[in-house]
């Protein structure tokens, strides 16, 4: 018998779990700022995870899904990205949220129901939250192909989740990215569980990264709380995206450290243990470690950068808190770009009705 | 004088035709779909179009519908305006996701700040004797949909002008092509890159005695219909509502009012379809301009037979004449 294809999966590593370097370290550990600006956006992503959630628990603002473990990979992402470039998120990536220019304010009014949580004035060519799951990978591959139509030096990051990668949307994008050979980087962040699913009842496969084998396209697996591995597979990748080599698929083996949403219990189905294991790989205390072993971060610095993410929470959440409701009229009023006749009678009811005074207080 | 854009061509030629105009037009038009390029489409409808505009921009994908939707959904935020293609309606189910939950929300969820100007283009209804899954009339899905429009043409000059409209509009259209009247008739058509408006019922015959309401492939029929009624001294108004969502209601409501009767014909299982919201739109309000009940001629509420039997589901030019007859006797 010939053999046809043979195939092999590279994983990425650098950092142990207590910040220590494994071996020698990718270009980007020289680059200090960059590092201390990722450290930075850890911490506020962290602090603001933490506030949204005791935000939902006290009844200001609905369900909610944290964040906490993704911190690094989505950092990652939202440094190695051009101003330029398209991202195409699931439904968990703050981080990469704030890197790009979305207001604090913006992620609760979102998830605190209110439509103009998704405006994004900063970045207003990235894609809103997508809640069906994986959806989003076939509009990332056709933001790809528009660039491509247009011959355009930009480039689109998708993200998806370990459960979101069991769906065909994530296939056939994948596949179409190989086939046509876009400008696009899927970040699958493995985080071992959609909500009460293990990463093994989702694949059979060995690893999410080796689905690129069969798309044509190159496939890595990075540990995802390693902030060095992740930037530097991201860096890579929209290099080559960039620089009209394609598609490049990366997954990032991290940890849910929280319930799926505050809606979800995650006691019900994984043990303290596993969880506790987890939390000893959590990222930002690793390059926590590394940045204070090598002089670049001091504690009363620590002290600082968490008074401060306090206070930009805080300041957030004000005007989160004090931002007036839409008219009700404004859920005809975006529905098509001029309001058809057929609807005007709805609006001019709605508007009779919203002038009425609410008594759900 | 002569017009020398004036061509006859049939309904599918008036698709291309369409296409060829507002691509040369517009460089933001890009056509997808499966076998739409170097074959130009299993009926045909995108011939001729990689040839004149690269495959740049006439593109063929792989075979995933799911995929085609959710594309173009993307291509659409980024201001290109796709004209995806699918093969028949039947295969459209696997892209749902992306066109009720993407598609037809994205303006509304982002408010404003990104859209879809795209048009889903598929064939649709029976009597062409084709295979399982390739002949189902369900615009009524579509139509239930917020934020979609649902457009279907019945002539060549309507193919031509509401495709036109249908890729200008800065929402996304679901277009649907009756194929047994791909090519049943010629029309002559102007490729003057003049559109018809959307959201406007067509008045296609006017008469005093019965408003015949219906679109897309029963338009033939009920045409028919009309001129043996008036034969027998029975003046129809026949309306093509070609845009079955958002309705336009008013220019339905304003014939009801003379005539005082209507019927509505349509292929598609009666329950839960367009012509129940006609019909109702009708007894809320035009109750009291009806001299009759609203009566509806559609298929029946069952899977659409394989072709042995196709022809017994398909509304009838003697079924309309029939339902006429029985508004008119009241």
């Amino acid at each position: 018998m010939r053999k046809r294809h043979e195939f092999h999966v590279d994983s990425t590593r650098y950092l142990d779990d207590n910040g220590s370097p494994l071996g020698e370290l990718p270009s980007q550990a020289a680059e200090t700022e960059r590092v201390l600006a990722a450290y930075r956006n850890m911490v506020l992503t962290r602090t603001f995870d933490a506030k949204a959630i005791a935000l939902q628990r006290t009844g200001k603002c609905g369900t909610y899904p944290s964040v906490l473990g993704h911190e690094v990979v989505g950092t990652a992402i939202g440094q190695a990205m051009m101003a330029t470039d398209v991202f195409v998120p699931y439904y968990r990536d703050q981080a990469t949220h704030i890197l790009r220019g979305v207001r604090l304010e913006d992620m609760l009014l979102y998830w605190g129901g209110d439509e103009r949580g998704s405006v994004w004035p900063a970045c207003p060519e990235d894609l809103p939250i997508a809640v069906p799951i994986a959806t989003q990978c076939c509009h990332a591959v056709g933001v790809a192909s528009a660039m491509r139509v247009r011959a355009e030096n930009r480039a689109v990051v998708c993200c998806v989740g370990d459960g979101g990668t069991s769906k065909g949307d994530f296939l056939e994008s994948i596949n179409l990215a190989g086939a046509w050979h876009l400008p696009v980087v899927f970040v699958a962040i493995n985080n071992q569980w959609a909500i009460s699913t293990p990463r093994g009842l989702q694949s059979g496969a060995e690893t999410i990264a080796q689905k690129a084998i069969g798309a044509g396209i190159p496939g890595h697996v990075v540990d995802g709380n390693d902030y060095f591995a992740t930037v530097e597979a991201l860096d890579t990748a929209l290099e080559r995206a960039h620089g009209g080599k394609g598609a490049t698929l990366i997954e990032a083996v991290t940890y849910r450290l929280g319930d799926h949403t505050t809606a979800d219990d995650a006691t019900r189905y994984r043990s303290a243990e596993e969880l506790k294991h987890a939390w000893e790989k959590d990222g930002i205390k690793r390059l926590q470690n590394w940045l204070h072993d090598h002089g670049h971060w001091r504690p009363d610095q620590e002290k600082a950068l968490q008074e401060e993410c306090r206070e930009t929470v805080d300041a957030a959440v004000q005007a989160y808190l004090s931002t007036e409701s839409e008219p009700p009229t404004a859920m005809l009023d975006y529905l098509f770009e001029t309001l058809p006749d057929a609807l005007k009678e709805q609006r001019e009811r709605l508007a009779q009705r919203s002038t009425e005074v609410r008594h759900d207080g | 004088m002569t017009d020398n854009t004036l061509r006859k061509v049939t309904l599918v030629e008036a698709i291309n035709m369409a296409l060829h105009w507002e691509m040369a037009h517009d460089d933001s038009v890009v056509v997808l779909g499966e076998d739409i390029a170097t074959n130009g489409g299993v009926f045909r409808a995108t011939v001729g179009l990689k040839e004149t505009f690269g495959f740049r921009r006439v593109m063929d994908t792989p075979l995933a519908e799911n995929l085609i939707a959710g594309t173009a959904v993307g291509m659409a935020t980024q201001g290109l305006k796709p004209v995806a293609e699918f093969q028949f309606l039947g295969f459209i189910y696997a892209g749902m996701e992306h066109i009720v939950s993407h598609a037809s929300r994205m303006r509304n969820r982002t408010r404003g700040r990104l859209h879809c100007p795209l048009v889903y283009r598929a064939p649709f209804g029976g009597g062409i004797h084709a295979p399982e899954h390739h002949s189902e009339s369900t615009e009524a899905l579509f139509a239930h949909v917020p934020g979609l429009r649902v457009v279907i043409p019945s002539s060549p000059q309507r193919a031509y002008g509401l495709l036109l409209a249908a890729i200008r509009n800065p929402d996304p259209v679901v277009f649907l092509e009756p194929k047994r009247l791909y090519r049943a008739v010629t029309q002559s058509v102007a490729d003057d890159g003049q559109a018809l408006p959307l959201d406007t019922c067509f008045t296609l015959l006017e008469g005093e005695d019965v408003t015949l309401i219906t679109w897309g492939p029963c338009v033939q029929e009920t045409l028919q219909a009309a001129e043996q009624l008036a034969e027998q001294g029975v003046g129809c108004e026949v309306i093509d509502v070609a845009t079955v969502a958002p309705l336009d209601r008013e220019t339905l409501l304003c014939s009801v009012a003379k005539t005082g009767r209507a019927v509505i014909v349509h292929e598609a299982c009666r329950n839960g379809g367009v012509g129940a919201e006609i019909a109702a739109s009708l007894a809320e309000r035009a109750f009291l301009d009806l001299q009759a009940p609203v009566v509806r001629v559609s298929g029946y509420d069952t899977v659409m037979p394989y072709y042995r039997n196709e022809a017994f589901y398909l509304p009838r030019v003697e079924d309309i004449v029939s339902a006429v007859e029985q508004v008119i006797s009241l």
